[in-house]
């Protein structure tokens, strides 16, 4: 592994002000992807600021019925607190979707919205990659890219953002706490992370010097109607192909909202409010469903070993739309799809 | 922890080595007090500064399970945190879970069950299995399976491994 200094932040106005002096400093909070980063050099801090001791660990139920999630919520505790999996199954359901529960212990909420991609590429050093080092080109485009993105791709970089919990977070339009030197700011979770466009180094709209803090739900949770359908080479334990989150808001036979995201895609959670719009006042029939995954896909483009990601998301969608629409969600540990 | 402003060397930055932290770990239940560098992972520490060779470095990235063990009774991947960040955590590996030179119901269902064959997976396979006992989630050997996706045996042992869990959390069940 690389070498590196490590200090503690006492608090999170001396976590900002830490981060400000050394440009090369990064924080640290559950490790589990920036450390293996280190360990293949592809993250090259020279500091690393621990932030781990920081009092960022509670989960607020909030007058306005909201909740807000402390950034250093570990996975599981939050896939697990009685609130969550009540009011917002959904996101339950995602974060078990992902990893292990070994990392799942380990991995923060807010270090969960910063992981990197696991495109190959990336990893390899050896190899050319636009997101590692910026205009060296990128070697997924013409190589091996049967994991990469279909939608909001550029010539730049097909990279896809690897979080499950941040697909169920985009569906349920949470929010993200941010504090730097200017003070706090909230994010909208659709403008936290970006499209590669000609700039794929950058993933977030979080600036440099600027720490997450906490995530915020809204009250509503589509408790009743929801799913988080995950397509992967291995049925536990691997990154998504495709995976979609669902939230509806049904009654009387008629669909008055739908919320619909996919995972493993795109370079971030895809939503499209004209998808989802197709459904509302609709009924939940199969026939709807197709067309909202038509629209939803309408500008999918595949490269030589992914355009079956296409296909696959569009059945993927109408099955969990279907899911959700039925209220049998898709279980995490009997994987059979229903 | 100094570190030089940047040699004129045309290889690349020279840096000195920053001076090590103190870090002290109930291990098994005894205060270690160590002297590691920053980067030392906790799954190094055990290995190489207090000779607890128990917990194996499979792939060293999180992605086999070899080197779980349990932090503050949590079971975690020890290769992808540091000594320095666990300072004053209580850490149990697979050389704490007998007490008394008796194995752990765990470590006796491994063997009844035969749970292995190379037994390299075998000290993380088991470390996993007491966290997930201790989480009380799994239920059902589906809910095992799924819960222990994070340990890979490569010799492919599961179903011995998940009778094996089974067993030991019936034990254990019965007797609290």
């Amino acid at each position: 592994m690389i070498n590196f200094e490590y200090v503690r932040a006492s608090s999170v106005a001396d976590a900002i002000r830490q981060i400000a002096a050394e440009p090369r400093a990064k924080f640290i909070a559950g490790g589990t992807n920036l450390v293996d980063l280190m360990k293949d050099e592809v993250e090259r801090p020279t500091r690393l600021i621990d932030i781990t001791r920081l009092p960022l660990k509670a989960i607020e139920d909030k007058a306005d019925g909201s909740l807000r999630i402390g950034a250093l919520v570990p996975n599981t505790d939050l896939a697990y607190h009685p609130l969550i999996e009540r009011r917002y199954p959904m996101l339950s359901s995602a974060i078990l979707a992902g990893a292990s529960q070994q990392l799942r212990n380990m991995a923060s909420t807010g270090g969960n919205l910063l992981q990197r991609t696991r495109c190959y590429y990336f990893y390899d050093v050896a190899t050319p990659c636009n997101k590692r080092e910026p205009g060296a080109g990128c070697s997924a485009i013409n190589g091996l890219n049967r994991m990469h993105a279909i939608l909001g791709s550029s010539e730049a970089c097909i990279a896809t953002h690897p979080s499950d919990m941040c697909v169920a977070l985009a569906a349920l339009e949470a929010k993200v706490y941010v504090s730097g030197p200017s003070g706090e700011r909230a994010i909208p979770f659709a403008d936290f992370h970006r499209l590669p466009a000609e700039t794929p180094q950058i993933d977030t709209n979080l600036r440099r010097d600027e720490i997450v803090t906490a995530i915020e739900l809204p009250a509503r949770g589509f408790a009743d109607h929801y799913t988080y359908l995950k397509i992967r080479d291995r049925l536990s334990y691997a990154f998504a192909l495709v995976s979609v989150a669902v939230g509806l808001d049904l009654s009387g036979g008629t669909i008055n909202e739908a919320r619909l995201a996919l995972g493993g895609v795109a370079h971030k959670p895809w939503r499209d409010p004209a998808a989802e719009a197709t459904l509302h006042g609709q009924a939940p029939s199969a026939e709807n469903f197709k067309r909202a995954a038509d629209v939803l896909l309408r500008d999918a483009k595949g490269y030589p070993h992914n355009s079956f990601k296409i296909e696959l998301a569009r059945r993927a969608v109408v099955r969990a739309l279907t899911q959700a629409a039925q209220g049998t969600p898709q279980s995490q540990s009997n994987k059979k799809i229903l | 922890m100094t570190r030089t402003s940047k040699a004129a060397s045309p290889i690349g930055e020279m840096i000195t080595t920053p001076a090590k932290l103190p870090v002290a770990l109930i291990v098994n239940g005894v205060e270690m007090n160590l002297q590691v560098a920053p980067w030392t992972t906790l799954l190094d520490a055990l290995r190489d500064h207090l000779d607890l060779t128990g917990t194996k470095k499979g792939c060293d990235h999180g992605q086999c399970g070899a080197c779980t063990v349990l932090v503050d009774g949590r079971r975690i991947n020890s290769c992808l945190t540091l000594a320095v960040m666990q300072d004053g955590a209580r850490v149990t590996t697979i050389e704490g879970l007998a007490t008394n030179g008796v194995l752990h119901p765990l470590q006796q269902a491994f063997i009844e069950h035969d749970a292995f064959q190379c037994g390299y997976c075998t000290p993380g396979q088991i470390c996993s299995a007491a966290g997930l006992i201790a989480e009380g989630k799994a239920k059902t050997s589906d809910e095992i399976r799924e819960l222990m996706s994070g340990n890979i045996c490569r010799c492919g042992a599961y179903p011995h491994i998940v009778a094996a869990i089974e067993q030991a959390m019936r034990e254990m069940r019965d007797k609290s």
